[in-house]
């Protein structure tokens, strides 16, 4: 029954709130403090990946090499593009620019359909190769491509005596049978086998222990975790951005009243955000 | 902390002009579209240097300049996009506040990690030993 | 809507103000939906209580079965697995749906924007939310009851959750991320609330100490708790695809989880904590008839609580595998915890000092506070002493240490809140002796449930054993007798104020005579709470009212002006 609206000529102003300023300044600092509860969220995450990657670097080093940095970084200017559009959408809401306001939340969310859409490519892909979390983790050989010119980096495993030691330019092994890259043919023979406790040896050579090797699984638990998350985000911006999208198509948003744009935006930069630290820790790592 | 109560908010509304000045400096003030549009370019080009810069392998600066790379990004989109330049300074103390938090959190953690990384090192040793391969 | 004739309050007009509404929030509207979906914060605020009553029920319950079970040494009705359900249910239920949403759902819903003269929190609909979560919260539990039950513990370490256990962990644990949200959300509406909706004249060195604890618990719900969010949920994944964050077996740390939680769930007891201390902090100044002493120290010991309690997570983690230099670290900076605590305990005793006592049920109940918190918290101290806690740990010296805080402090201020609010809640008196002796006897059957505790814990009796050695039979037989004496005595708390509903006196609008906004108006209030927010002035002048014998209350002083400089 709770007569929530109805200040006659502003129809969207809450009883309890004086004026459209308080409400619109208690909003903001409500969004803020989500937004908060958002960063300690994923810290997490964060904190699973920092704490793994310093202890292990080279499985982190390996793994990534099966992420395509080429949808990384496409996925990057999406998400940096609607974060723009979005960010125009407010300055439109703000000028009373309604058709406007209406194109920039529909680009919003074409964009963030474009990345749920990459998203589904590369994790298609993903368990394709075999590279599933946890214990369903069982690559194939295509689940590492060789790079020409990559230089996987095998830190030894943490030896008997205690010491790692960093052997800087060892070549990526391709698995069994793939192609190798043009002039670069990996050595082993008495070298691996007097590597054989993970001292210098590359990563699918069955001499390396099955408990280095194993860790492999751990990142993509890291990075299905972080991404999938990440992309329940993503989806939910969408239907955020698409209630916008009905309400600025019924003509609700004003200079005076826009306040619900400005907040899904400023949690639709968030989401960009995430992406933006996402992107260089789990594609970029060398 | 913000001394505003609602009265005050009530009053200040109404001595100011309907509509709330579009341009005028204050919490609804719309920003200029080349700013918009300039930070997006920034953005754009601080990606392409990330992703450039990641096919070096720079040693031990590695993680630093990614890390920098994509922290001017995120303070522009925050500065900028989410407006924190404008806003009250409390939006700021919230966010890099928390951010303070996380950085308790990691940092305490990696720090007792660190110190008993070899215990875990040995039971994954051992937990090998017997495995079949 | 029924037009209330104003004024209600006496403030500005001198007159004795409205005392009683017939017509109130309560019957404003009617049918199940026009509850279901208020958005009125007094009914979430109802909603709320008869919600974490039953959780307290069902915890309690549960408590009372094994403390059965453990009246002598050997097993009775239980085996060793269903024991351990029992302490797992008991712990989860109790902690994630009575104690951590307990005050500010319950209590807090209904009295923040009152004390604030606002019509509402900031964002009523959002509130709605999070009383649903909490529901939500709740059939995860049920269903976890019902599909396998928990045997975890509460705090579901790994590898035990993770590979081991066969029960319903991922119901249990899906549970307490929903229970989070709705948490979270609360925190957030209040912070908002208090930040946005304060009344002309409340600057923050004038608002209410219950506000500044509640300020104080919104702000670690916000921060701690999503961390407990992704801590679960990266459980649920360990344990249902073995992803390799926590579990040894799949290459995880268990340490790591213990964190992770621990950097949660200990804030999660200052959540506890500090709404408890916040509501002592009133009825120690109301029923004193004297000005709270120390308002500052008392305000501020409230934040630094708050932001102190991060910094101590790993003290619950002294024998977990943690290292020695953490554990040192944890050590020393617990101690620095017990300072603002400690601070509060004097000032309130400085209140009382010389001020006009009177032991109405609500005082009793703060009293009682003081002395099973301070208990409580000095054995919090013993135990952040890593040498002590290293022999401590995971006996019932721990058990005790955290029933005396939890129970002794919030569930004992919890009621001595429900008692000192229910006539403004409620608009009706309750027994007051019969409350009295209920008080007194839950008091009594708690201590002589948890004080032998502490001396079988420190000879060494170890925690969720469901069996033990002959020499400590003594200690649990005085044990499971307190807490059916401590039953006793709840359930007479829980008939005095159902009956009162229906026998009661007619409450006034200011039955104990204290100085916060909302004894101005009605009780119970309407549905708008103020038509205006009243003008505020110091929260504890408690010259402004006095009392009157015809409407049986405290009314506002006509033409009063403050004495109190600020």
């Amino acid at each position: 029954m709770s007569n929530d609206h109805g200040h006659g000529d502003k129809p969207f102003l809450a009883h309890h709130f004086e004026d459209e300023d308080h409400q619109f300044d208690s909003g903001k600092l409500g969004i803020w403090v989500f937004l908060v509860t958002e960063i300690l969220f994923f810290s997490g995450l964060f904190c699973a990946y920092a704490i793994y990657r310093s202890m292990h670097p080279e499985v982190f080093v390996f793994a990534s090499t099966a992420l395509d940095t080429k949808w990384g970084a496409i996925n990057t200017c999406v998400l940096l593009f609607s974060s723009l559009t979005a960010a125009w959408a407010v300055r439109n809401a703000q000028l009373g620019q309604n058709k406007r306001l209406i194109m920039n939340l529909a680009l919003t969310i074409l964009c963030a359909f474009g990345f749920m859409g990459i998203k589904y490519i590369e994790y298609k892909h993903k368990f394709h190769v075999g590279l599933k979390p946890g214990t369903y983790y069982a690559p194939t050989d295509e689940a590492y491509p060789g790079h020409a010119g990559l230089k996987a980096q095998t830190v030894a495993f943490v030896a008997e005596e205690g010491q790692g030691q960093e052997h800087g330019a060892g070549e990526v092994q391709v698995p069994a049978a793939a192609e190798h890259p043009a002039g670069e043919v990996t050595q082993h023979g008495a070298e691996g086998e007097a590597h054989a406790k993970g001292h210098g040896a590359p990563w699918n050579d069955p001499t390396v222990p099955v408990e280095v090797r194993e860790r492999l699984k751990i990142f993509f638990g890291i990075y299905f975790c972080m991404t999938g998350l990440h992309g329940i985000h993503v989806l939910l911006g969408i239907v955020v951005f698409g209630w916008l999208l009905t309400r600025a198509i019924r003509g609700h948003f004003t200079p005076s009243y826009y306040g619900p744009v400005d907040f899904s935006a400023l949690y639709w930069h968030i989401v960009d955000l995430i992406w933006i630290y996402l992107f260089p820790l789990l594609y970029l790592i060398h | 902390m913000s001394s505003t109560t609602a009265h005050e908010h009530g009053a200040a509304a109404h001595g100011a002009p309907a509509g709330h000045a579009d341009h005028g400096a204050g919490k609804h003030h719309a920003l200029p579209g080349w700013l918009l549009f300039g930070t997006w370019i920034a953005l754009m080009a601080l990606t392409g240097l990330t992703v450039f810069s990641a096919q070096y392998d720079l040693g031990a600066f590695d993680i630093p300049i990614a890390m920098t790379i994509a922290t001017i990004k995120a303070f522009l989109v925050m500065l900028i996009f989410m407006h924190l330049a404008w806003d009250k300074g409390f939006h700021s103390v919230l966010i890099f506040g928390s951010l303070f938090f996380v950085w308790l959190f990691i940092g305490f953690l990696a720090i007792d990690r660190g110190q008993y990384q070899s215990n875990k090192d040995q039971f994954d040793r051992n937990k090998y030993q017997s495995a079949p391969q | 809507m029924a037009k209330i004739d104003l004024p209600i309050t006496g403030r500005e007009t001198g007159r004795v103000p409205v005392q009683h509404l017939d017509t109130n929030y309560l019957n404003v509207t009617k049918g199940a939906l026009s509850w279901l979906l208020t958005l009125d914060h007094k009914r979430i605020g109802v909603m709320y209580l008869i919600g974490i009553t039953s959780a307290f029920a069902i915890g309690g319950l549960a408590a009372l079965l094994f403390r059965l079970e453990l009246f002598n040494p050997g097993m009775q009705f239980m085996t060793h697995e269903t024991y351990n359900q029992f302490f797992s249910i008991h712990g989860a239920v109790m902690v994630f749906l009575f104690i951590i949403p307990g005050i500010p759902a319950a209590l807090g819903n209904m009295v923040l924007p009152l004390m604030l003269g606002a019509k509402d929190v900031a964002f009523p609909r959002l509130n709605l939310g999070s009383f649903y979560l909490w529901l939500g919260g709740a059939f995860f539990f049920l269903w976890t009851l019902i599909d396998g039950g928990l045997d975890t513990g509460w705090t579901f370490y790994t590898p035990y959750s993770s590979s081991v256990s066969s029960t319903a962990v991922i119901q249990a644990t899906a549970g307490a991320f929903v229970l989070g949200f709705s948490s979270i959300f609360t925190g957030l509406n209040f912070i908002v609330t208090i930040h946005k909706m304060r009344p002309p004249g409340m600057t923050w060195h004038k608002l209410p100490l219950f506000l500044w604890g509640m300020y104080a618990t919104a702000v670690i719900q916000v921060l701690a708790t999503p961390v407990l969010g992704i801590t679960l949920l990266m459980l649920i994944m360990e344990r249902a695809l073995g992803i390799g964050i926590f579990d040894p077996k799949n290459g995880g740390d268990p340490v790591m989880f213990q964190h992770f939680f621990w950097f949660y769930s200990h804030p999660a007891v200052y959540i506890m904590i500090l709404p408890a201390m916040a509501i002592v902090s009133e009825l120690i100044a109301t029923f004193s008839r004297k000005h709270i002493f120390g308002y500052k120290m008392i305000a501020y010991s409230s934040v630094s609580i708050a932001l102190l309690s991060f910094l101590v997570w790993g003290h619950h983690m002294f024998v977990s595998g943690q290292s020695a230099l953490a554990g040192v670290i944890f050590s020393a900076i617990t101690f620095t915890i017990a300072i603002p605590s400690a601070i509060k305990v004097f000032n309130w005793l400085a209140t009382l000092y010389k001020g006009s006592v009177s032991l109405e049920t609500p005082m009793l109940y703060a009293l009682e506070f003081i002395w099973l918190f301070t208990i409580g918290g000095l054995t919090g101290l013993f135990l952040s002493v890593m040498s002590t806690d290293v022999f401590l740990h995971d006996t019932y010296f721990i058990v005790a240490h955290f029933h005396y805080v939890m129970v002794g402090g919030t569930l004992f201020a919890f009621l001595g809140g429900l008692h000192y609010w229910w006539p403004k809640m409620m608009g009706r008196m309750y027994d007051e002796k019969f409350s009295q002796a209920a008080s007194i006897i839950a008091f009594l059957g708690f201590n002589l449930a948890f004080f032998p505790q502490f001396i079988m814990g420190s000879q060494g009796m170890p925690r969720r054993y469901a069996d033990y050695k002959p020499d400590f039979t003594l200690y649990h037989q005085l044990s499971t007798i307190g807490t059916l004496v401590l039953g006793i005595g709840i359930l007479m708390i829980v008939y005095a104020l159902l009956k009162s509903l229906r026998d009661g006196r007619k409450a006034p609008a200011n039955p104990w005579g204290g100085a916060t906004m909302e004894w101005d108006c009605p009780s119970p209030p309407p549905h708008f709470n103020f038509e205006h927010p009243p003008h505020a002035s110091d929260p504890y002048d408690m010259e402004r009212v006095k009392w009157d014998d015809e409407v049986q209350g405290w009314v506002p002083v006509p033409g009063y002006q403050s004495r109190i400089q600020h």
